[in-house]
């Protein structure tokens, strides 16, 4: 088995309009890919349909996970083979704490009959409160309920600690956040990195890239990968915005 | 012995729907008659005034129309409901005398199990008559009097007497008059001056026999200055014939008392759940009303506070949950009528399929009550296109110096919840079962555990499958 996320000739739309026009990517366990582009691109509608959600329809292509094609599954089931997506904009669910949900959601990935532990969830949680500089009084809060942008983003990288998962895909999760809590997201991401984390960082700036480096870099224009290369490409985009790769592009 | 037949088939969609055989010492015939409610009163060996009582009120029963207004009540026959059966092994005194079958009936509802944990009384009422019966002893020695309303009547007469029917009388409305002809089994509490009960009273209602009615009648007296909280659980079998239960809670919350009332109901899903339970609230005194609705095939049930003297409390937080054929009309009644007198209701209601809640709730200001305020809240949750829900808010404000607050929302499931939910592993199912707990939180959270677990978890079973 091939431990990477996969993705062929993703064609998707959203009502008659086609927003994915072939998008091809092989991201390894192990490398954190960025993904750039301006706004209306199709970045955010990738995410989205990675993690299943209905609004998108895919008419071409496959996603695969560990060589596992996931189009057809529920977005539940994506997520117990270990698919995480830091949403761009975490919704409220008022009256669940944070605590609850995150024990329903480690219950979710067990086995049946097999509980999550007092003492596996609490340790669990501890590190990661840490990770995150966040105190522990906020487990006690309900999801995202009157958070702020800044807090939202925070308890996405927290549920990311919390479930392990094997391959993260953030959708702009630097967008709204000031310095510190961007550092703190950063932390957060990094305490996970190694041979068996894979993903995509999905953004507009470099500043989010000075914290977590990426492996590669992809432009994504029209719906499609243009062009991909090194940590200097991120760069390059941020000095000279992204005029040349559409040249490049309609060349 | 017969088990009907039809309730195996009901079992799957009902939890708690199954049935014992019918064991009964006295069973009355069909049918709200004189001769009925003689037989009530003499098997019950109570004194004239009572027997007086229950004429009194079959005649204003027979004078008064059935409402118009609020639920359904066409398909209730009247005629076609036992309003007395009596069983077998009334008023044990301890677990060991209660019959067998009637005792596995409690075993699956978990009774002992809840005396195991230390709860206070457990005072459990089968069918009509309270079969087991006990109170912790250091409680006895405060003076905290938890008795079947039967034994009320016998042991603390003239207590009994000055309060029985003055805060819900027999001419209130049509089913506090059948009540009033026909009661049988409930509660008797009292918690004298200055007692403070910490852990929970409880009891537990079923109705076992098909067709019979369940006329509990329950008295609360918190003396001054005294504080309980009384918790009242129903689960009904199901049966195929519609199922009566017409009770009247009456509680007296006296001067710097605090008393709340929890209830969680739910009864099969043919019960006509129609009750009447009204507080009197004295100088300072607090009452709090927790209701939770679900089951039954129509529920009408306005838990009110009267706030008859200066700086009295009043507080009604309600759940309903409509599921198909199933209309909850349910509110609560804040009367203002000293001054500086507060009251808020919290009411929220989940309806799915063809389901239908409707809040109605009545807010009065007197002239005179100047500085008294009531909030209201009520939101609804709707699950699908086909559910309902209405809100009736009668507000009367006679004082000028008085302001009353009304806030209500309707609201769906939404899409980007569900789908938040499911990216972390949750199924559909789960994912709204999740929401709706959520929903409801605000007013879980105001029971004991064990109460707040098993709301969720009845919420969970009517959940099942109506997503997707």
């Amino acid at each position: 088995m091939t431990h990477q996320l996969e993705i062929r000739n993703l064609h998707a739309t959203v009502g008659d309009t086609e927003i994915l026009k072939g998008i091809n990517l092989i991201v390894p366990r192990g490398e954190l890919h960025a993904i750039m582009g301006p706004n209306g691109n199709g970045k955010s509608t990738l995410a989205k349909v990675i993690v299943g959600d209905p609004e998108y329809t895919v008419t071409q292509g496959e996603v695969l996970v560990d060589g596992q094609n996931i189009l057809e599954m529920e977005p539940d089931e994506r997520a117990r083979l270990g698919v995480f997506l830091a949403f761009q904009y975490p919704v409220e669910i008022p009256g669940v704490t944070i605590a609850n949900f995150l024990r329903l959601a480690m219950q979710a990935r067990k086995a049946e009959g097999e509980e999550v532990s007092f003492t596996e969830f609490y340790g669990k949680l501890q590190s990661a409160l840490k990770t995150l500089e966040w105190d522990e009084s906020i487990v006690e809060r309900y999801l995202n309920a009157g958070f702020s942008g800044g807090e939202k983003k925070r308890n996405e990288i927290l549920q990311m600690l919390m479930l392990e998962p094997n391959y993260i895909i953030m959708d702009e999760t630097d967008s709204g956040l000031d310095v510190d809590a961007l550092k703190i997201v950063s932390k957060g991401v990094n305490s996970m990195r190694g041979p068996g984390l894979g993903g995509l960082i999905i953004t507009h700036y470099q500043r989010l890239l000075d914290y977590i480096v990426p492996d590669k870099v992809h432009i994504i224009l029209d719906g499609k990968v243009v062009q991909t290369g090194g940590p200097e490409l991120a760069k390059k985009m941020d000095t000279e915005g992204y005029d040349w790769v559409k040249e490049l592009a309609t060349a | 012995m017969t088990i009907n037949p039809e309730v195996n088939e009901i079992n799957k969609e009902y939890e708690y729907g199954w049935s014992n055989p019918e064991r009964y010492a006295v069973k009355a015939p069909k049918g709200l008659r004189r001769d009925v409610v003689e037989m009530i009163s003499k098997a019950k060996d109570e004194p004239q005034w009572m027997l007086d009582f229950r004429l009194k009120a079959l005649d204003i029963f027979y004078s008064k129309p059935m409402p118009t207004w609020g639920a359904d009540l066409s398909g209730l026959d009247l005629d076609e409901i036992y309003y007395y059966i009596k069983p077998e092994g009334a008023n044990a005194r301890s677990w060991d005398d209660v019959p067998d079958d009637v005792k596995q009936t409690f075993e699956r509802l978990g009774i002992p199990e809840a005396e195991r944990a230390a709860l206070a009384g457990v005072g459990a009422q089968y069918e009509s008559e309270m079969v087991y019966h006990n109170l912790k002893e250091e409680w006895e020695k405060l003076g905290v009097v938890f008795l079947s309303i039967e034994d009320g009547l016998k042991e603390y007469p003239e207590l009994f007497r000055e309060h029985f029917a003055t805060i819900v009388p027999p001419e209130d409305n049509k089913f506090a008059a059948i009540n009033s002809a026909v009661w049988s089994g409930g509660s008797f509490v009292y918690v004298p001056k200055g007692v403070k009960v910490d852990i929970p009273l409880q009891t537990y209602f079923r109705i076992n026999a098909e067709s019979s009615g369940q006329f509990e009648r329950t008295l609360i007296i918190i003396d001054e200055g005294a504080q309980a909280h009384y918790i009242e659980g129903c689960t009904a079998p199901a049966y195929s014939s519609d199922s009566f239960h017409s009770g009247v809670i009456e509680i007296v919350v006296k001067e710097g008392a605090r008393f709340r009332y929890s209830t969680i109901q739910n009864w099969s899903h043919n019960v006509y759940n129609l009750v009447t339970q009204r507080a009197a609230v004295y100088g300072n005194g607090v009452m709090e009303w927790v209701d939770g609705n679900l089951g039954s095939k129509v529920t009408m049930k306005y838990p009110a506070c009267y706030l008859l003297e200066e700086g009295a409390r009043g507080e009604v937080l309600s759940i309903a949950m409509a599921g198909r054929g199933q209309h909850q009309d349910a509110g609560a009644k804040i009367v203002h009528f000293a001054p500086h007198t507060s009251g808020t209701i919290v009411s929220k209601s989940i309806s799915k399929d063809s389901g239908r809640s409707s809040y109605r709730g009545l807010v009065k200001i007197y002239e005179g009550a100047k500085g008294s305020q009531t909030n209201v809240e009520c939101d609804a949750l709707l699950l699908d296109e086909e559910a309902r829900t209405d809100t009736y808010p009668y507000i009367e404000i006679e004082e000028k110096d008085a302001r009353v607050g009304h806030e209500a929302t309707v609201s769906k499931i939404n899409d980007d919840q569900i789908l938040y939910l499911q990216s972390r592993g949750l199924s559909e199912d789960e994912a709204a079962g999740l929401i709706v707990r959520g929903f409801i939180e605000p007013i879980a959270k105001e029971l004991p555990l064990e109460y707040a677990v098993e709301l969720n978890r009845l919420i969970e079973l009517e959940m099942e499958g109506s997503v997707g």
